[in-house]
């Protein structure tokens, strides 16, 4: 006589400890497998891109920082490059330079960050988040140093950053740079070869690689999956064609890849540091740029390789002081489309690590 | 004779007999719960200052000095808070599920011998009533998770009568083994056999006993039934005042009681040169939650069936391999030698782990339900 | 570098296949007829050559004569870059053939497009709003809302 089973629905909700932001999935269960998962998001929106339909272009600086608001360095970066794409404007050296040191190390932060809390995740009890927590607060004194805010830094600017970097950065910037490929490899000892890590993250939550491509996913997810797709090397833009770097990928499209190829970009980030703080030249920091900027009528699309994926910005601008259209490409958005893919036939544990290593942070997916 | 029974023959010259029974066990029950207590609020505070040194940071440290208040104002807090009651969930069985969690860890202390004849009952089957009471634990876990009303709180208890089920059987088999070796199930004779300490002439049977102790204590990495990151609380999580309280002292109560348990069984209990028996027997239980804090702020946490594949797969077989090895040494090697005992069995274990990290590896290690 | 695709070549190659469907073009753009828009995106991502194979981007913009659909191609294989545009021109129930068949990526940008624009993609198999309640009077990012 066969046992009569019913699967239950549970809503894994907005309030959660491991939802990294208000995130709300409908899971239905068999017993302990995952059936069928429906993510519903809404949760944080804010209208970001009607609100900037009303503001001036340098105005909307700040509303890109509260996009990945745990990467905010490059969410303005993406912003003011397009912005300058449409307008024409030219950037000077030293400003070039600057902007690549704060985009890697932000880069180095949001990894720590989806690192740790993917560990925490798991079920390691905060000791890898505060061990990586560590190494973040050195990046955001640093940030503070610079422009005096810890997560929501407002510093580029059309045409430039905000302001120079004060004599103190650099020195604590090498200190850093020297000690931090030490500490990476601190942290891959003790857990890439970790039994319990292993079991728990090969193998997990596959996405291959032509279901990768079809759903558009970008950034480390995409790269885990095989392709080796960067977009500061296939299309670089601001002065990456300068530096020599990697692009690390994985083979499997497991969770443990996309686990790796974090840590290992954050090796690579160190090593543009290095090269960019050797070569910053002096000069201005920002270029002449009118206050109120009226870029000519046309549109523009332009993107950056953010920590999350590919960060893309479609302006429309119609000749005013404030864009006609403002749409954000959101790449965690675009990388949730085969989360039903990962997960189904995979357990209530696996649900939750498999969502922790797209490392999705709200603010971006909902705008 | 333990000192308990010494008090009653001494009262009963004076006082009639009833009264010679009554009053050596309201004392031994006072001591026996302030030792508890006492030292449940200690390993608090512990605990939470050695996950503090874990991960680099103090741990608490603003009320008194290091923070010896910490667990008072814990325990003030919860005492405090508005005891709330799911209003769909079944009320009795909501109600009874800490009771019945909590009185069983209670009462395993009756049994432990704090030094020579310090024992509230020696009972010549004392550790068959340790692993006998322990098992009503998991009859409260499963009452709390259905008296709840939430399904994240059915999930964590049906997981958690999984587990406690499958881990009953290695740790039962190691236990096996050190009777053994000493021919009585009393605890406080187990104590006294061990010229040598367990740890070293059956090493395969304390990291058998040590894990499936950690399984059974619901502690990291086997605490998936109060899986902060997945299931939020588990079995506890429409619980509040008091009756979490309850929950929260049981389950250091618990990892106390196996502490003692596990000093006593193999680390030769009060045993020891120059210090005081009792200090002896506090710094055996601190060593041993010392490192079970350790394994906890570390390892990650493993699935449910991982879980049960190691169980089965992996503690079950090995322990009954100790199990035949201890009885074929007890069996056949002289009783004059007793080092050899030691080396054999340190290299069948050694040989056992091994072998088993080759064959047996979680990655791929399911079990089919 | 990703080089933008000129649009007059490949409204060239469209043109052989499809007689109708090309109703502008500009540098990189290319402005398709809404009907025809499915079969123009399934030539442009099976053909050799182009293989648009990753839609980077699909989103809309409300200009008050039109709704018009952008969609950001590029091939990974060739490095090359296309943008594609279809427009309604009725305001009431604006309708577009839905592309997720032949990119899932278009999924949860298609959904957000109807539900802050109110585009209907015809052939999408979950149309639900994204980030407001069903129920939510109007359609927020247009033009016209506020």
């Amino acid at each position: 006589m066969a046992l009569k089973t019913e699967p239950i629905v549970l809503n894994i909700g907005p309030q959660h400890p491991s939802t990294h932001g208000v995130f709300r999935m409908k899971v239905t269960l068999d017993g302990e497998v995952v059936v069928d998962v429906e993510p519903v998001i809404g949760y944080l929106h804010r209208g970001i891109e009607k609100l900037a339909e009303g503001r001036t272009y340098t105005q909307n600086i700040p509303l890109t920082d509260r996009l990945d608001y745990l990467a905010s360095m490059t969410n303005n970066l993406a912003y003011v490059l397009a912005v300058e794409k449409l307008a024409g404007i030219k950037v000077p050296e030293r400003a070039e330079y600057l902007r690549v040191i704060m985009a890697e190390m932000m880069r180095i932060s949001s990894h720590l960050m989806a690192v740790g809390f993917f560990l925490n995740d798991l079920g390691a009890m905060m000791t890898p988040v505060l061990y990586m927590w560590r190494e973040r607060e050195k990046i955001i004194d640093l940030f503070e140093m610079v422009c005096g805010q810890r997560l929501t830094y407002n510093y580029m600017r059309t045409g430039g950053v905000s302001q120079d970097i004060p004599e103190e950065f650099l020195p604590a910037l090498k200190r850093f740079v020297a000690e931090m490929p030490g500490y990476i490899d601190e942290y891959d000892q003790l857990l890439a070869e970790n039994e319990i890590l292993l079991a728990r993250t090969k193998g997990v939550g596959v996405l291959s690689r032509e279901l990768a491509i079809n759903i558009a996913a970008s950034g480390p997810v995409l790269r885990a999956s095989g392709v080796e797709f960067d977009i500061r090397r296939a299309d670089p833009y601001s002065i990456y064609d300068r530096f020599d770097f990697d692009v690390p990928a994985g083979e499997a499209g497991d969770c443990y890849d996309r686990y790796r190829v974090r840590i290992q970009e954050m090796k690579q980030s160190v090593r543009i540091l290095g090269q960019a703080i050797a070569r910053l030249p002096g000069g201005e920091v920002c270029a002449e740029v009118p206050q109120l900027l009226r870029p000519p009528a046309g549109e523009v699309y332009g993107r950056i390789e953010a920590p999350k994926g590919e960060l893309g910005f479609y302006l429309v601008s119609d000749n005013s002081i404030a864009p006609y259209r403002f749409h954000i490409r959101p790449p965690e958005l675009i990388n949730l489309t085969a989360l039903k893919d990962m997960v189904v036939g995979w357990k209530v544990a696996d649900l939750i690590i498999i969502f922790g290593s797209l490392d999705v942070c709200l603010g971006e997916i909902d705008r | 004779m333990t000192l308990l029974e010494h008090l009653r023959l001494w009262l009963a010259m004076t006082l009639p007999g009833w009264a010679a029974y009554v009053i050596p066990a309201l004392v031994g029950i006072v001591v026996m719960l302030g030792f508890v207590l006492t030292m449940v609020i200690v390993l608090i505070w512990y605990e939470r200052r050695l996950l503090g040194r874990f991960q680099i940071r103090l741990g608490p440290n603003r009320l008194g000095p290091e923070g010896i208040f910490q667990p008072l104002a814990t325990a003030l807090k919860v005492l405090l808070k508005e005891d709330i009651v799911p209003s769909k969930g079944d009320r009795i069985v909501h109600w009874l599920a800490p009771v019945v969690v909590f009185v069983p860890i209670l009462l395993i202390f009756a049994v432990v011998p704090l030094w020579q004849g310090a024992v509230l009952a020696d009972l010549n089957v004392g550790i068959f009533y340790v692993v006998a009471i322990s098992s009503v634990s998991v009859v409260g876990v499963y009452m709390a998770g259905w008296g709840s009303n939430n399904k994240y709180a059915l999930i964590a208890a049906l997981r958690t009568v999984a587990q406690m089920v499958s881990y009953e059987l290695p740790v039962v088999l190691s236990i096996l083994g050190v009777v053994l070796m000493v021919g009585s199930l009393s605890m406080t004779a187990i104590v006294e056999a061990q010229s040598i300490p367990f740890i070293l002439v059956q090493p395969l049977g304390f990291i058998i006993f040590f894990l499936g102790a950690v399984a059974e204590m619901n502690r990291c990495p086997f605490d998936l039934l109060e899986a902060d990151s997945e299931i939020v609380a588990g079995y506890h999580i429409e619980y509040s005042g008091m009756k979490f309280a309850m929950f929260y002292l049981g389950e250091y109560g618990h990892a106390l009681a196996y502490s003692c348990i596990i000093a006593t069984l193999f680390l030769g209990g009060w045993q020891g040169p120059l210090l005081p028996p009792v200090v002896w027997f506090l710094v055996k239980i601190m060593a041993i939650f010392f490192i079970i804090v350790w394994m906890r702020s570390t390892l990650p946490r493993l699935r449910v069936d991982q879980l049960m594949a190691f169980a089965w797969k992996a503690l079950l077989p090995m322990a009954i391999i100790n199990l035949f090895a201890v009885a074929a040494e007890v069996l056949w090697l002289p009783q004059t030698l007793p080092w050899l005992p030691v080396a054999v069995n340190f290299a069948i274990a050694g040989v056992l782990i091994v072998l088993w990290s080759r064959l047996f590896s979680l990655g791929g290690g399911r079990v089919e339900v | 570098m990703t080089i933008a695709l000129k649009g007059e070549e490949v409204a060239r190659k469209i043109a052989e296949s499809f007689a109708e469907a090309v109703a502008a073009v500009d540098r990189s753009t290319i402005v398709v007829n809404a009907g025809s828009l499915y079969q123009v995106a399934e030539f442009l991502k099976n053909t050799p050559g182009l293989d648009f194979d990753y839609l980077n981007n699909l989103t809309a913009v409300d200009y008050l004569d039109y709704l018009e659909v952008v969609y950001h191609l590029s091939s990974l294989k060739h490095n090359h870059s296309l943008t594609l545009k279809a427009r309604c021109y009725e305001r009431e129930k604006p309708t577009v053939p839905s592309v997720v068949s032949l990119w899932r990526a278009a999924d949860y940008q298609e959904r957000e497009v109807y539900d802050l624009m109110g585009i209907i993609f015809s052939g999408h198999p979950n149309l639900k709003r994204l980030f407001l309640w069903e129920g939510f009077p109007g359609h927020p990012l247009r033009r016209d809302y506020l």
